[in-house]
């Protein structure tokens, strides 16, 4: 049996809804991948223990408060730290143009905003994951 | 260092590569459990199962806390269904354990069952191995609810935590065959809500009816959410432990669990040995072809396959 792509879904930061997030959860899981979901309010700390301890290959963050630029690289930044740096991160949500650069730079592997057909996250995922199965 | 000697110096990350290997059934996850095994037997095993939403992952948040509080170290396996269209799975039960992710006495991995029955995930012994080497002193299994089948549990913990909620009714009635030898403790969970008190007495009633046994399992009203009567379930865990040492059941459990363990085993090998083997002289497809054509009775093409097999 192929190994499953196992993804933790997190959502960080202080907003109080998690649609988004749960739509992208049930999208992936139905795309036949393991999805660890966490949860609403995730420190950076929290996300990354989870990651490592769930040994992971993609950390999908989702941000609709706007903290994204301090909160993303956060996460990555946590995951080199401790070793991790062969976990693909991803983040959604709402997230200016401009930010987009920023947050390439510091290591998000792509950033989805609203709009984007679940399928494309699913399809970059497949093709970007750095584990080999 | 390799794997292995990172699992027993305590590197988390290792048991979790470890974990990813059992559940990828790689022949190295048995390998390193070969050369450890002596190390094994020593964490205390908790199963926790009970309906769907009755509150077992909150549960077990708490139990862990208390546990965490009296300076143990504790693992969590979390099992959840896989879907088996998709061969995916939506692993929700860290939710309720946000306040545990951090804490470094803790280690907690999610898995699907990936198709096993039984309301387990086949990697699930060989995750509470490598858990109690890695030096968990205590390990809670949260199965998937109660409807399909969890046997699996009994024959995996120490003490299986049966978790209800008021108002089960006829539920109760329903399933009663299998819970009641199912849990060695009872939590009426939810019993914030109206019902608590009827429920437990249709369970004492319960099990005044089921055969006498000498360890008569407690049935204990909480809330999870607010953790009233948690440390009074804690200490019923640890009263049915007490009974299973003083009493001489525990050898007799660990005894009956890991002959099931290894017939299983066995029975898995000789099934792989059936299925994939492409250097013998039969093939099972060609078999079952004979077999619909009348060249051959499927009981003779049984033996001949276990003739060759065992040959
Ligand atoms: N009122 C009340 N709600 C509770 C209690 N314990 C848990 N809940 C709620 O019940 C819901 C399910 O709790 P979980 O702990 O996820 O239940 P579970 O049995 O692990 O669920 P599954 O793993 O999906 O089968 C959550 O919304 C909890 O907040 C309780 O004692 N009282
Ligand atoms: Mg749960």
């Amino acid at each position: 049996m192929d190994r499953p792509i196992r993804v933790l879904v997190a959502k960080p930061g202080l907003d109080g809804h998690d649609r988004g997030a749960k739509v992208i959860a049930r999208a992936l899981r139905d795309a036949g991948m393991e999805v660890i979901y966490t949860g609403l309010r995730q420190t950076p700390e929290q996300i990354v223990e989870a990651a490592i301890q769930e040994d992971v290959d993609v950390v999908a963050m989702s941000i609709l408060s706007g903290a994204h630029n301090h909160l993303f690289p956060k996460v990555v930044s946590l995951l080199r730290e401790k070793g991790a740096d062969d976990i693909l991160v991803v983040g959604g949500g709402v997230i200016p143009d401009d930010d987009i650069p920023g947050l390439k730079e510091a290591g998000i592997a792509e950033i989805f905003t609203p709009g984007t057909p679940t399928s494309k996250a699913i399809e970059f995922i497949k093709a970007n994951i750095k584990r080999l199965a | 260092m390799d794997l292995q000697d990172r699992l027993t110096s305590g590197d988390s990350r290792a048991l979790a590569r470890f974990l990813t290997l059992a559940e990828n059934n790689d022949p190295e996850a048995a390998r390193i459990i070969k050369e450890l095994y002596s190390r094994t037997g020593n964490a205390y095993v908790i199963g926790v199962t009970g309906p769907p939403g009755a509150g077992k992952s909150t549960l077990t948040d708490k139990l862990t806390k208390k546990l965490r509080q009296k300076g143990k170290t504790v693992g969590i396996i979390a099992v959840d269904p896989t879907s088996p269209f998709t061969g995916g799975a939506l692993l929700g039960d860290r939710i309720r354990m946000q306040d545990l992710f951090t804490d470094p006495g803790v280690f907690i991995r999610s898995m699907g069952t990936r198709g096993h029955l039984g309301g387990l995930s086949r990697a699930t012994q060989s995750a509470v191995k490598a858990m109690d080497i890695f030096g968990k002193d205590f390990i809670f299994i949260e199965t998937v609810g109660v409807g399909q089948s969890e046997v699996d549990i009994v024959k995996t913990a120490d003490t299986v935590v049966m978790v209800m909620v008021p108002g089960l009714g006829d539920d109760i009635q329903a399933i009663k065959a299998g819970i009641m030898e199912i849990g060695d403790v009872f939590a009426i969970n939810k019993s914030d809500r109206d019902g608590a008190d009827k429920t437990k007495i249709e369970l004492e009633m319960m099990l005044d009816f089921s055969e006498k046994k000498d360890w008569r399992p407690p049935i204990h009203n909480v809330v999870a959410t607010t953790d009233a009567g948690v440390e009074e379930l804690l200490e019923c865990i640890f009263k049915h432990r007490d009974y299973l040492m003083d009493s001489g059941e525990f050898k007799k459990r660990r005894y009956r669990n890991t002959r099931e363990e290894l017939i299983n085993l066995v029975k898995e090998r000789v099934l792989e040995l059936i299925l994939k083997d492409t250097g013998r002289e039969y093939n099972i497809d060609d078999l079952v072809s004979r077999v619909l054509s009348k060249q051959i009775d499927i009981y003779s093409a049984a033996e001949e396959v276990l003739g060759k097999i065992s040959g």
